[in-house]
């Protein structure tokens, strides 16, 4: 049958069975728009920013296990959409991205809304194409999805010109796709695994260290059952928590420049590590050298082999899928009589326990400003533990992670390679869209919000029921604290006036706003936003303790023992 | 350590700059860079002089591989390889210089490709060494001009780079 290129792109996008696409139309995706109007398959979520389609789509990736795709237009709508491309890119988010093109014959001319959109995106995408022949347009959207998913996800873009979406050709949608140059590996070296099984019960100071991708490849539970298994002690990174259930005793916390003090020091001081899913991020390791000062085994599981030896040498590399690797792991160790040794563990287990001791997240609540901890402590309680939490960039990210316990993976949805700011209240759409039955919450600050407020038009038009939480101390937090530790109490441009009236913006806009200042509040209002409130969309404007910090802290360039804890100061 | 990089990449638009973006978005270096399609029109070869550590080195290599467009990637420079470079030289050539150019020339087993009454253009093949040896054995004030591909190699013996 014969279609246009802009009947194929929605038919492409059926075959791939996608319920929801984030957009904004313009010039050149006119075509697209007109065949999404004729359809009721694929839903069309418009958003009211670009970046916040792209964030939308990847917060839905992240919480759902399907593939987030948006649309926009070219020009200012591709270069609006780069920081949400580059966020996923940094996460290893599978996303589509398909983009207008001025028409072909205009490409080169600086033609109106004319962007070198392939060009742009190059270095944050997994691959993009431009679409050069109607022929060739079925078979790119099916590479791209193909690309997306497979390997190390991560965003693929697809710029297709208008006089393409126009002209007509025959329609085959391809049902498997192979490239040459593109072969994932999936299943680890068994040599490799057999080595890993190996230095793991022989280990005397055992720590499993758990990234991003445990989550992105679904290899929660397994990953669970491998460290039951062995009783190991267990950290999770920014981008993996809620792999392994969070309230578990194995569990020590999140580790790095904000981690807890057990997680760091028993990162720091085990004898062998096993790395899974993660990529010893600066953020995560603090000071490489630091980190190799102490000797020990480690092992690393990773589908991409350029992070493994990327910042620390590792002495059993397994380059392959998670899931697979641990499959075989468990495997192995399963066949296997020997089982770790109790008394070396045990006496593990006690220095941890000691560590733990230190309850470095320890904070005083007291009569007249919130602590902004407590705002989080208290939403855990309120939503049982059970909320989707979105968050964007800053202290209030760090509070979330440090005090909501996740147990269960996808539920904690924050920009941790990037750091986009704005990034939480459009993912916080995504969320929703992916999940339309669950309660999501988007913490942030009132520097955050205002990225991409403008997104509480959109969460009106489709009636999102998400709750805002803002803990607003009036400071960009983060920079404000750096600012006192490092650059001797300058607060240069860090602290935001004129912030405006949350709850009159919110009602403006047609939603449920709150504001709350005394401690003695919070509880009381987080209650009414997810019960009274239950479907309606709440800002709640938590007014906080404007000089909180953040603890503990790794200082840039520190290593990981080397923790500032709230204590000491 | 100077390293040769070879690939073999998909002859697309965009290939190259996927490849030079990377090495300058990651800040590795890159001394020469050759490109050209194969016998198979698809495909293109690619050679790389790159110098950095062997952990650098080892990060090229996996970076590069992890480029949708790229095939295979090898370190010529791991195993026994020959190497080649093609120089032409523009030099003055007037009155005692020109029979000394001449003479220099066919030390170096360059030919002669063009003349003029106060001119030659001289071309050369050999390895960097080689052609960097003419550049000094000559008077450098009668270089008018000179172009250089950059190194291309391929490994010796069994060693194939094939799809």
């Amino acid at each position: 049958m014969q279609l246009t290129g802009a009947e194929i792109v929605i038919r492409c996008l059926q075959e791939e069975k996608v319920d929801h696409v984030f957009g904004y139309p313009g010039g050149s995706v006119l075509f697209i728009y007109d065949e999404l109007f004729k359809q009721d398959q694929v839903k069309h979520i418009l958003v009211r920013h670009e970046q916040a389609a792209v964030h939308a789509a990847d917060a839905y990736s992240r919480s759902s296990q399907k593939i987030g795709v948006c649309l926009v237009t070219s020009g200012p709508g591709v270069t609006n959409a780069v920081t949400g491309i580059a966020t996923a890119y940094m996460d290893s988010v599978p996303l589509v991205v398909l983009t207008g093109q001025v028409p072909t014959a205009y490409i080169g001319q600086d033609a109106f809304q004319e962007a070198d959109t392939v060009g742009i995106t190059r270095p944050c995408v997994k691959h993009n194409f431009l679409v050069k022949d109607v022929k060739d347009l079925a078979a790119t959207i099916k590479k791209a999805f193909y690309l997306a998913k497979t390997g190390r996800p991560g965003p693929v873009l697809v710029d297709i010109p208008k006089d393409i979406t126009n002209q007509k050709c025959e329609f085959a949608y391809p049902k498997s796709i192979s490239m040459r140059s593109y072969n994932p590996v999936v299943k680890g070296h068994s040599g490799q695994i057999k080595k890993a099984v190996q230095l793991l019960l022989d280990a005397k100071r055992p720590m499993i260290y758990s990234g991003g991708g445990v989550i992105l490849s679904d290899a929660a539970d397994k990953l669970t059952k491998l460290a039951k298994m062995l009783g190991y002690p267990i950290t999770q990174t920014l981008m993996g928590l809620g792999a392994y259930p969070g309230t578990d005793r194995q569990h020590l916390g999140m580790l790095g420049m904000h981690g807890t003090y057990e997680a760091n020091m028993a990162m720091q001081h085990c004898d062998v590590l096993l790395a899974v899913g993660a990529r010893f991020d600066d953020r995560v390791i603090g000071n490489p050298a630091h980190f190799g000062q102490v000797q020990r085994k480690i092992i690393h599981v990773d589908i991409d082999p350029s992070s493994i030896s990327k910042r620390v040498k590792v002495d059993v590399p397994i380059v392959g899928n998670v899931p697979d690797v641990l499959d075989e792991l468990l495997k192995q160790i399963e066949a296997i009589e020997a089982k770790p040794e109790p008394k070396s563990l045990a006496a593990w287990w006690k220095e941890i326990d000691s560590w733990r001791g230190r309850n470095s997240l320890k904070y005083k609540q007291g009569k007249d400003l919130i602590m902004p901890q407590y705002v989080v402590e208290k939403l855990y309680e309120v939503t049982g533990g059970d909320a989707f939490v979105c968050s964007d960039v800053g202290q209030h990210q760090m509070w979330a992670a440090q005090y909501y316990k996740f147990d269960k993976p996808r539920r904690w949805i924050n920009s941790g390679g990037l750091g986009t700011m704005g990034f939480g209240l459009p993912a916080a759409m995504g969320v929703r869209f992916a999940n339309p039955k669950a309660p999501v919450a988007c913490i942030t600050g009132e520097g955050s919000i205002q990225m991409n407020i403008q997104e509480l038009s959109t969460c009106k038009q489709f009636r999102l029921p998400i709750k805002v939480i803002c803990l607003n101390n009036g400071y960009l937090g983060m920079v404000r604290q750096w600012q006192e530790m490092f650059h001797g109490n300058r607060y240069s441009e860090s602290y935001v006036d004129s912030v405006p009236d949350f709850v009159k913006l919110a009602e403006a806009y047609g939603h449920v706003g709150m504001r709350i200042d005394k401690p003695a509040d919070v509880e009381g209002a987080l209650k009414e936003a997810f019960t009274q409130h239950k479907n309606e969309f709440v800002f709640l404007d938590f007014h906080t303790d404007p000089t909180a910090n953040v603890f503990p802290m790794v200082a840039a360039g520190k290593g990981l023992s080397e923790m500032i804890l709230a204590e000491d100061l | 350590m100077r390293h040769i990089i070879s690939m073999l990449i998909e002859n697309e638009s965009g290939a190259l700059s996927r490849v030079s973006g990377l090495f300058s978005a990651r800040g590795y270096n890159i001394e020469s860079l050759t490109v050209a399609p194969t016998e198979d029109p698809s495909l293109s070869r690619m050679t790389i002089v790159s110098v950095g550590s062997d952990d650098i080195i080892e990060q090229i290599t996996k970076q590069l591989n992890k480029l949708i467009d790229i095939v295979k990637v090898v370190d010529l420079s791991e195993a026994a390889h020959i190497e080649r470079e093609l120089m032409l030289v523009k030099v003055r050539a007037t009155g005692k210089d020109r029979e000394e150019m001449k003479r220099v020339a066919d030390i170096f087993r360059g030919r002669i490709i063009d003349v003029t009454e106060s001119t030659y253009v001289v071309e050369l093949t050999g390895n960097t060494g080689k052609l960097d040896a003419f550049l000094g054995a000559i008077d450098g004030s009668l270089i008018l001009e000179t172009v250089r591909t950059g190194v291309c190699g391929i490994g010796r013996g069994d060693r194939i780079l094939k799809v």
